[in-house]
Order: structure tokens, then C-alpha cells, then sequence
């Protein structure tokens, strides 16, 4: 113990022992970092409405009266529904995109990625109020389309970026090769070039998944009456009280979150470095 | 056939079709931006210029300049990203220091730590914290119970809890470009340092600091940004003490139904981020930062 005391930590030879308010800082504040989103999971199989850490004695009851009210349910089937079609039009799309802008020399290319990534830009209130607005001339005001639109737009950036990416690490001159033995350009793309970027396709689905499912904002505005999102009702009830039902569904997000990241990661590790989404 | 269409002209017109028409397959992604996004908040550039009259005016930015409680929207909303953006350095600088010299297995376990809540959703982590703060929340219980403090310490529904929310919020978005920054970096160079004589101190503050940096302005940037435009931990654990200016535009538009005065804010907080990020650009590649560009 004494000898790893003095022992040199750092190229200059700053000693453990030194440094040791580092090391008990960092793991504070790793634990920091995550217990404060777990807890949340025992605390909501307490039977107390205040929510015990650890609870006094165990229960299910607020994940009954979560399976068992319609409202909640409801919620639930949209925010999966509008996540999924999100995940749908918002990954071919910005794969497109993403691949146009990479090949295409033309001059306003710059111009043309930074609009793509406008919508991470902008601050999301003003997204909000400005599909709102469009919604109401559209006549798309709290429909299932509208919704799906808007969060694709919020998700187009994180495709175009992910997948954009994996594209300037892959080499062009392979989807070349295929055309030039008379392949036609989508024929390469689909049979060469997509097959190589598939992780990175898969991590943007993935990613545009989870915007859509946990974006709050955006869905306070533009869903709404028979269609609002599980999180725009979640949102309303965190304003007016602490309600614990709220942690059972809490737990349940964490469930698909996590479910999520794994999936990326073991994506992501098969071929390239995992890459945090940036 | 063939061999009137191989010549210049016809190669260079060909070049430029197969140009437009690869840039043509971003068209539905950009189509789909300019008519939800940048149409509608062009609009509300229009709108905010409208007076309530139905004519041009400044009222809704001379009503802004008057009165106190804009002002003060507008103090709120900076020194919470000031003071969150501080935070974030102060706890997410050292983090990022710690993982960066491990082992890369266990600095791959360690980013877990920092991914998992980077993952978790925006609303679960704000409510986690709002049932920790409470006053019958955990934090206070144990706080009691080993005697640090003696009743119950209010810590949310106002700024404390608000600004411990956000920096837990933010903290993934600032330790991992500092992380990536200090990974690149050749520790090489501060055993160059230490063998011509630097003192530890001197070496990280004069060879591997400034080396961060880039990582660091990237990282705060992000912070600093988000934190401008940030809505729902605020709107939860400020219980209505803390206004915020997008808090501020969605009670206009939600209670007053008032879109002049929504979108002048909008239009102030646009410009205040875009701004930033101009300035910022001046110094940093933010291309490189987002991975786009060529």
C-alpha cells in the first residue's frame, strides 16, 4: 500500500499519494453521475406515496396503476409509434443526404450542410413554436404526422453527422470500382458502400429512435389532443405534483434507453471505434 | 454517338448533371428543414416586428428594453449558463483528466459512468432529481440523519436545485471533447517537459493545458449554448421561481396567446446563440467539431 503510495502516477512522476484527492474526487463524482438516475428504480416499487430509499416495504402499485390506466397507455403506443416512424424517415433520408453531400462537389456544399444541421442549432423552443405555427397552416396540428416530421427534423442532424462521418473514413474508390465494371451508381452504393457503413446506419437509427422518444418540447406543442406523448404527459404531471407513478415509468424509459445503448454499442464495436454521439 | 458526346463540353456537361444530381438526393432532408424549420422561424422574425396593431413596429423589443422583468428573464438565463458552464469545467476538467490516464479498458468502463446518463432521458434524469431534493427526498434525510445539517434544507423549486440539474445534465456534453482532446494528446511531450526541468505543475500548465484547449472551447461552447435555450429542467425544478427566456416564450404563447412577444424573444435568443457561435467559429473549426465540411 505504502510502496503504491509513492509510487510515480503520471510521466512526471507525480506519486498516487499526490494525487489521491483526484482519484477521490473522480469516483465521486462517477458516482454522482449515475446513481442519482438509478435510484429511481427501487424507489418505484416503494409502497410509500413519498417515494423511500431503500423502501420500507416493496409494491408494484405504481406500475398497476400505470398498466392500468388508458391515458398512460395511450401515451405509451404513441411515443413508441411516432419514435419508430421517426426512426424510419429520418435514417433513409439523412443517409441520402449524408451521402449526397459527401460525393457532390458543388459549391454551395457548406451552405447545404449547414442547413442540415440548423435543427441542432436553433434553440428547440424555437422549433417548437415555429412547427406549431406551420401545423396550424398545414392543418397537421396534432396528428401522427406532424409529430413524426418534426422530430425527423430534429434528428436529421445526428444522422447526417454519424453517418457523414463513417463515410469520409470509407474509401470511395471501392464504389468506383463496382461502376466502373458497370455497376450503376445505386447498384454500388446499396451492394458496396452501404454494407461497409451499416454500423454507422444502424447507430443513427438508433439515435434518431431515442430523439423522437424522449424529446419533450417539440411534443408539448404539436402533440396533443387524442395523441400526446408519453413524455408531454409526463411533463404536465412533473409541473403540478410529485406523483411516483412517474417512476415506474421512469424505470421503464431507463429499460429502453439502456436496451438501446447496448444495442449501439454492440453495433458499433463489431467494426469501428464506438463513438459517443456527438 | 459515343463519339460526339466524348468532348469537353459534353464530359463537363455531364459532370455537372451527375453534381446536381447527387446533391439532389439531400433534397428531401433539406426540403423538410427549410418548411418546419426555417420557413416557420422566419416567420417569426416577421412576427415579431408586427405590433399589436397589425402594422410594423418595434413595440414588442421597446417592451422588452422597459420592462424590469425581461431584464431580469435575460440576467436569469446568462448567469445560469455562466455559472452551469463554470461547473461543468470545474468538476468535468479533473473527470476528464482521471479517465484519460487509465488503462484504456477500464477508461472505456469509466466513460460508461458518463454515457449512461448522456443517454437517459432529459425528463427522467430532472425527475430523478426533483424526488433526491425534495424535502422529504433522500438528500435531505440523509443530510439529517448524519447530522450535517438540522431540518429540512429547501433544494428545489428554486435556483440551487435548477442549477444542480442542469450541470448533471450538462457535464457528458463538456468531459467527453475534453476527453478527446486529452487522449490525443502525446504524454510523450511531458516527460520532454519534465526532463528539462519542469516541475510537474509547470509541465501540465504550460505543455499538456493548453493542448486541451480546443477541446475545452468546444465542450464549453456546447454547454453554454444548450444551456441558453434550455426548457424542461429549468421548467421542473425551478418550480416557476426560475424564468428562463424559453420559458418565458412558451408561458406567452401557452397563457397570453401572444406571438409578438414570443417571437421577439425568439428572435433575441437566436440571435444571441448564433452570435456566440459566429464569434466561436472565428476560433475554432466548428466544422471539425460536428464532422462536417471537407
Amino acid at each position: 500500500m505504502f510502496r503504491w503510495f509513492n509510487a510515480p502516477a503520471t510521466e512526471t512522476q507525480v506519486t498516487h499519494g499526490q494525487r489521491l484527492w483526484l482519484y477521490v474526487f473522480a469516483v465521486i463524482t462517477m458516482v454522482l453521475l449515475v446513481t442519482p438516475t438509478l435510484i429511481v428504480v427501487p424507489m418505484s416499487f416503494s409502497d410509500s406515496q413519498y417515494l423511500e430509499f431503500p423502501p420500507e416495504t416493496w409494491s408494484t402499485r405504481w406500475y398497476d396503476h400505470y398498466f392500468g390506466s388508458p391515458e398512460w397507455m395511450q401515451a405509451t403506443r404513441t411515443s413508441f409509434k411516432a419514435a419508430f416512424l421517426t426512426m424510419l424517415v429520418a435514417t433513409p433520408i439523412g443517409v441520402l443526404a449524408a451521402y449526397g453531400l459527401h460525393c457532390s462537389k458543388v459549391r454551395f456544399i457548406r451552405a447545404a450542410f449547414v442547413l442540415m444541421i440548423t435543427p441542432m442549432m436553433v434553440p428547440v423552443v424555437l422549433v417548437a413554436i415555429g412547427a406549431f405555427y406551420a401545423y396550424v397552416q398545414l392543418k397537421i396540428l396534432y396528428t401522427m404526422t406532424g409529430l413524426v416530421l418534426a422530430h425527423t427534423v430534429l434528428a436529421l442532424p445526428l444522422v447526417v453527422i454519424v453517418t457523414g462521418s463513417a463515410l469520409k473514413s470509407y474509401d470511395m474508390s471501392q464504389e468506383e470500382a463496382a461502376r466502373s465494371l458497370g455497376a450503376p451508381r445505386w447498384k454500388a452504393f446499396l451492394t458496396v458502400t452501404l454494407p461497409q457503413i451499416r454500423f454507422a446506419v444502424v447507430t443513427s437509427a438508433l439515435l434518431a429512435f431515442l430523439t423522437s422518444f424522449d424529446e419533450v418540447v417539440v411534443a408539448m406543442f404539436v402533440s396533443g389532443g387524442d395523441n400526446p406523448t408519453l413524455t408531454r404527459n409526463m411533463f404536465n404531471a412533473l409541473r403540478d405534483q410529485i406523483d411516483p407513478t412517474i417512476a415506474s415509468i421512469s424505470t421503464i424509459m431507463i429499460l429502453v434507453t439502456t436496451g438501446m445503448m447496448v444495442l449501439a454499442q454492440l453495433f458499433g464495436q463489431q467494426k469501428e471505434p464506438s463513438k459517443p454521439k456527438d | 454517338m459515343l463519339a460526339a458526346r466524348i468532348n469537353e463540353t459534353g464530359l463537363r456537361r455531364d459532370e455537372r448533371l451527375e453534381r446536381l444530381k447527387l446533391f439532389g438526393l439531400g433534397s428531401p432532408a433539406m426540403l423538410l428543414i427549410l418548411v418546419i424549420l426555417v420557413i416557420p422561424v422566419g416567420w417569426l422574425f416577421y412576427v415579431s416586428f408586427i405590433g399589436a396593431d397589425g402594422t410594423f413596429s418595434l413595440e414588442n423589443y421597446e417592451r422588452m428594453l422597459k420592462r424590469k422583468s425581461y431584464a431580469r428573464i435575460f440576467q436569469t438565463t446568462f448567469e445560469i449558463s455562466f455559472l452551469t458552464t463554470g461547473l461543468c469545467i470545474l468538476i468535468g476538467y479533473p473527470l476528464a483528466y482521471f479517465i484519460s490516464g487509465l488503462p484504456t479498458r477500464i477508461a472505456n468502463l469509466c466513460l460508461i459512468t458518463v454515457l449512461l446518463p448522456f443517454w437517459t432521458s432529459l425528463l427522467v434524469r430532472t425527475y430523478a432529481w426533483l424526488v433526491l431534493l425534495q424535502k422529504r427526498g433522500l438528500v435531505n434525510d440523509w443530510g439529517i440523519s448524519l447530522g450535517l445539517w438540522d431540518e429540512p434544507i429547501k433544494m428545489v423549486h428554486n435556483m440551487t436545485g435548477t442549477l444542480i440539474g442542469m450541470v448533471h445534465i450538462m457535464l457528458p456534453f463538456l468531459i467527453l471533447p475534453v476527453y478527446g482532446a486529452m487522449r490525443a494528446i502525446d504524454r510523450d511531450l511531458m516527460k520532454a517537459a519534465a526532463n528539462l526541468g519542469a516541475s510537474p505543475k509547470r509541465a501540465f500548465w504550460t505543455v499538456f493545458f493548453p493542448l486541451t484547449l480546443p477541446g475545452l472551447f468546444a465542450g464549453s461552447l456546447m454547454v453554454f449554448i444548450l444551456c441558453l435555450g434550455f426548457f424542461v429542467t429549468p421548467a421542473v425544478l425551478g418550480g416557476g421561481k426560475v424564468i428562463m427566456v424559453s420559458m418565458q416564450i412558451v408561458s406567452n404563447i401557452e397563457l397570453f396567446v401572444n406571438w409578438g412577444a414570443a417571437s421577439a424573444l425568439g428572435v433575441v435568443l437566436l440571435v444571441s446563440t448564433m452570435v456566440i457561435l459566429w464569434i466561436a467559429s472565428r476560433f475554432l473549426n466548428l466544422e471539425k467539431m460536428t464532422g462536417g465540411g471537407h
